[in-house]
């Protein structure tokens, strides 16, 4: 158990069975009341993020998290299977626990995969990865500018927002983060 | 009367959630509070003094361990007398420092004249957490409730005094003559901010030990250090007259003229 004076951005929790990341963190003390402890809260099952107040009082449970290395495998059609180096273990994961991470996923990748007693619940990647545009309008030549964009598609059918000057066939660097262009890079 | 008090105290006053930061054997001030009481029960009539507060632990966007803190006392005054001190100062001042008292924080205006909003703790809290806490007093709730649900309603555009708080969280202040449930304790919030907390005071050093020993058995219960009584101070507390005072944070006030959102923006030399 953690008391709330042991909170502090970047500890993770956990409420009625769901483990959460703190995100923002404010002391706060109301005239001549208790310490407060003003908290963004982050649900790692979800990412939805809530304001939630702690006091003084109140004792906060510790989730029993993991985080394992491990390399992308394959996938069989509909789940996405993933290896641990050292033990060889495997393991197999739906879609919808890896979120938009599966439209970055490459053969041999190695990822870090978050398990809250025993259950791995979200896929790391490594915060920028490089993607080939499949699909996307003709580039303007010249037009530099990077606050004008267009839709492009990546070869796994992921949609990002790229510059004009983007042509099918460039290659971009993607923040797995936000899913968001980040810059054009040399072609592989 | 402008007036000096000890910063380093072997005996600060007990309150069950602020925590004095050691010094040598003793303690740094959280409050001038109890010297300036003892200069009133010496025959003072009005006395003020700004100057550091220390309170151990507290950081935040409105808090900082060291900070400044306004405090002054009325003889043969109550809170509304002190209510009457606080409006005159701070129209002045902003006269002084923005020529103007229509003031704007955080992009909405905030009108120190003519009108301040007074709301009493029952109304406050019947009306937007649903409860009567002078009722049913229940320390954990009120706080929690204080800060997520009647603060942040708060009316922004003018002054607002929260007053007449549940007898159990009166602190150092004197229950109301006529209706003992409550404590003659206002703090005033600008721009949804508190900025001062005043009373009429407590002027029964029975009474002022029974709480200070009860605070003292409540801190011990959570764990946390209990300071010695003040002796001077409730031998001498008898001897004061009714009187008024308050306690106003100067950097908040600061950050309210200033416009600025935190204490970071205020203090120069913050660690």
């Amino acid at each position: 158990m953690y008391s709330a004076s042991d909170l502090r951005k970047g500890l993770k929790i956990e409420m009625d069975g769901v483990p959460f990341d703190i995100v923002e963190y404010e002391f706060y003390r109301p005239g001549k009341g208790q310490a407060m402890y003003k908290c963004r809260i982050r649900n790692l099952l979800n990412g939805n993020v809530t304001d939630k107040t702690f006091r003084e009082v109140d004792a906060i449970d510790q989730p029993d998290l993991e985080e394992r290395e491990m390399q992308y495998s394959y996938n069989d059609g509909e789940h996405y299977v993933f290896l641990e180096n050292r033990t060889y273990e495997q393991i197999t994961l739906s879609p919808d626990v890896l979120g938009n991470a599966k439209y970055f996923l490459r053969e041999d990748m190695t990822v870090k995969v978050l398990f809250h007693n025993g259950r791995a619940i979200v896929v790391n990647l490594p915060a920028y990865i490089e993607k080939e545009v499949v699909e996307t309008e003709p580039g303007v030549r010249g037009d530099t500018a990077t606050n004008v964009t267009k839709p492009a598609k990546i070869d796994t059918g992921f949609e990002i927002k790229v510059p004009l000057f983007i042509n099918q066939g460039d290659w971009v660097r993607i923040d797995t983060r936000t899913g968001e262009y980040a810059e054009r890079v040399a072609k592989k | 009367m402008e007036i000096e008090t000890p910063v380093r105290l072997a005996a600060p006053a007990l309150e069950l959630h602020i925590n004095a930061e050691p010094a040598g054997d003793q303690f740094l001030r959280t409050s001038p509070e109890l010297h300036m009481k003892r200069l009133m029960a010496a025959g003072a009539k009005k006395i003020f003094q700004m100057g550091p507060c220390f309170r151990r632990g507290e950081r935040g966007s409105r808090h900082n361990p060291e900070y400044t803190m306004l405090e002054w006392y009325r003889a043969d005054a109550g809170y509304a007398e002190i209510l009457l001190d606080t409006k005159s100062l701070l129209l002045a001042v902003a006269r002084d420092v923005k020529g103007t008292t229509d003031l704007e924080y955080q992009g909405r205006p905030l009108a120190l004249a003519p009108f301040w909003e007074r709301l009493t703790i029952a109304e406050a809290f019947l009306r937007w957490a649903g409860w009567d806490p002078v009722k049913n007093f229940d320390a954990d709730r009120f706080d929690l409730d204080l800060v997520e649900k009647v603060e942040p309603r708060l009316p922004r555009e003018t002054p607002v005094i929260l007053t007449d708080y549940p007898a159990a969280a009166a602190a150092l202040s004197r229950r109301k003559p006529g209706n003992p449930a409550v404590a003659e304790r206002w703090e005033l919030y600008l721009g949804g901010m508190e900025i001062a907390n005043a009373y009429s005071e407590l002027t029964d050093p029975v009474e002022q030990r029974a709480r200070f020993e009860e605070c003292a058995a409540a801190r011990a219960k959570a764990g946390r250090q209990v300071y010695p009584l003040d002796e001077n101070f409730l031998a001498e507390l008898g001897q004061m007259p009714p009187t008024g005072g308050i306690a106003l944070g100067v950097d908040r006030l600061v950050m309210i003229l200033a416009d600025l959102a935190t204490l970071d923006e205020v203090l120069p030399f913050r660690l």
